[in-house]
């Protein structure tokens, strides 16, 4: 079930979700390679798809640049010939050839017309299929998780890569992810996606400081969250964690959980207003970090939202071991009241 | 040695797997678009001729193109043409029976084929003539020669449809198969042993080329993966 719903201008905008929450067939009604039931798709003032007015231009017409997870390269021919089969349908033979050399340039894939794609790294076929995309003179680029495959030393290389082709082509490009610092470093607006649903489109910024939904804070990266009663304008009794916190006023009505980064729950000496008294569950080390799972007085230890999860530089983690008891404090600030959806 | 049944059979099944050739494909790119309900129905239907008896779909095909016939006594009135009983009567029988076996291998090599393929060039711009001809065709190419050897190979061996169609009149509409039959009831066994030779080398002709056109087809998809690897 799909109920998508977003605009974009000339930018980056993020398709954010999980896997299997429908980002890829988004995609796929705006290429128009699959058909919505209902609803509208509008690209630079041309309607393509409208389910009232029984508007449905063939993907041919559309203009519209997907790549594909898979690249999608037509594994029966050559680098050229895939490229060239798109330019030979707009153009004359000889511009066609002119075009060709000039992408090939600026993809830093010369010299590999007359290799097959299966002869190719990951990197440069991603390279010649983004080339055959630009041959087909696009309005809009979609962008299919394009690094989600590649190793992570390929992945900073060809981000870079990308961010500059983009940056070349100016137009409106969607891309898809489920990571969410790809997505930060990447893209200017975000529209959060979650079973088939889309969120109000807004800034990276806006969304990791204040993400308004639970789905929204763990995507971006929020490891503990807690159900929640209201009890005043400024307190909370967190249901997971078994504790009383107190809140930036006024809490809202329609918040049912809280989010707390992890990096702003510290230890600290005992009492004092929004702390919690703790056990630790286990101590992980990290490459940079250290990370240890707490569990709080009272709270189900079997529940997945009651774990506490705080990183700390490894200096200050060094005394801690599985088993001790400590406090931790959480500043109101630092608490994102979240809603349901 | 009377050469007419060889030159016959391989006229007949030529001829038939060139029309199953194309039939089948055809069939099996549109069924895809076919509604649901429809679509089991139509599949068991344009399969039956492998499940039935070929006595039972040479019956058929009497009552339908024999002189009597609906289809047949029109085509007599209208063109004074007899359908059965001529050497052309066996194409009718070896198209019916090898149509399934390529309508069937070319849908799972269609089935098999990565979709995604055919979406890209669509967004692309590429016309679907062009996506089926230079994608969709290319990528399956090996589903669709398996379909066709099939095809040509049963075309071959058909005997008893062919039989109640065509009868056997030597040097008119004889054909290995029901030459073999004839010659085994008059009790020629040396003649009908030359027969089964012959039938022997064309059968290992036929496979010994498909073996190599695979072998062929397989190259482009092994060609020294990892060569560039190196290179991002």
């Amino acid at each position: 079930m799909l109920d998508a719903e977003f605009e974009a201008g000339n930018e980056i905008l993020a398709l954010l979700g999980a896997s299997g929450c429908g980002k890829s067939m988004t995609l796929k009604c705006i290429a128009g390679v699959e058909r919505p039931d209902e609803g509208r798709i509008v690209i630079d003032g041309i309607t393509l798809f409208d389910s009232e007015k029984k508007i449905d231009v063939f993907p041919q017409k559309r203009r519209v640049g997907l790549l594909f997870q898979s690249y999608a390269l037509f594994p029966n021919m050559t680098v050229e010939q895939n490229i060239m089969s798109v330019l030979i349908s707009r153009m004359a033979k000889e511009d066609a050839k002119k075009r060709l050399a000039c992408l090939t340039e600026s993809l830093y894939i010369s010299g590999l017309e007359n290799h097959y794609p299966v002869q190719l790294s990951g990197g440069q076929q991603q390279r010649v299929a983004l080339a055959r995309i630009l041959a087909s003179d696009p309005s809009i680029i979609m962008l299919d998780e394009p690094l989600s495959a590649l190793d992570s030393y390929l992945r900073w290389q060809l981000e870079q890569e990308l961010v500059r082709l983009l940056e070349n082509f100016g137009g409106t490009t969607i891309y898809v992810s489920h990571n969410r610092d790809e997505v930060y470093r990447i893209c200017g607006k975000v529209c959060v996606m979650s079973r088939g649903r889309t969120e109000r489109v807004c800034t990276v910024d806006d969304l990791f400081e204040a993400p308004r939904t639970l789905a929204a804070a763990l995507l971006f990266g929020c490891k503990n969250y807690s159900r929640i009663e209201r009890v005043s304008e400024d307190k909370v009794w967190a249901v997971d964690w078994k504790t009383y916190l107190c809140c930036p006023a006024p809490v809202d009505g329609d918040a049912r959980y809280i989010g707390v980064r992890a990096h702003y729950i510290e230890p600290c000496a005992e009492g004092g207003e929004n702390t919690i008294h703790c056990t630790v569950l286990r101590v992980t080390q990290d490459v940079f970090s250290t990370i240890v799972m707490l569990l709080p007085d009272g709270a189900e230890p079997s529940s997945d939202f009651s774990n506490i999860r705080i990183e700390l530089p490894k200096e200050r983690a060094r005394g801690i071991r599985k088993g001790d008891a400590i406090f931790v404090k959480i500043k109101p600030h630092d608490i994102m009241m979240l809603k349901k959806s | 040695m009377d050469l007419f049944p060889l030159y016959n059979s391989l006229r007949v099944a030529s001829i038939s797997t060139f029309i199953t050739f194309f039939l089948g494909i055809c069939v099996a790119y549109y069924i895809a678009r076919v509604p649901r309900a429809v679509k089991g129905f139509l599949d068991c239907v344009l399969t039956l001729p492998l499940v039935l008896p070929p006595t039972v779909v040479g019956f058929f095909l009497l009552k339908t193109i024999g002189p009597m016939g609906p289809v047949g006594s029109r085509v007599l009135e209208a063109f004074g043409l007899k359908l059965t009983m001529t050497w052309y009567s066996a194409i009718f029988a070896t198209t019916i029976v090898t149509f399934p076996l390529m309508y069937r291998t070319v849908r799972g090599a269609f089935e098999s084929f990565d979709k995604t393929l055919a979406y890209a060039g669509q967004t692309l711009g590429l016309s679907d003539t062009f996506i089926f001809w230079r994608v969709i065709m290319p990528n399956c190419r090996q589903g669709i020669l398996a379909g066709t050897v099939l095809a040509f190979a049963r075309a071959l061996g058909e005997f008893g449809a062919t039989t109640m169609v065509t009868g056997y009149i030597p040097g008119r509409t004889a054909t290995i198969s029901t030459t073999v039959y004839q010659l085994w009831r008059e009790g020629n066994d040396s003649l009908a042993y030359k027969w089964v030779a012959v039938n022997l080398v064309i059968s290992f002709i036929v496979l010994l080329t498909v073996n190599m056109l695979e072998k062929r087809y397989k190259e482009p998809t092994r060609a020294g993966r990892g060569a560039l690897a190196d290179d991002v």
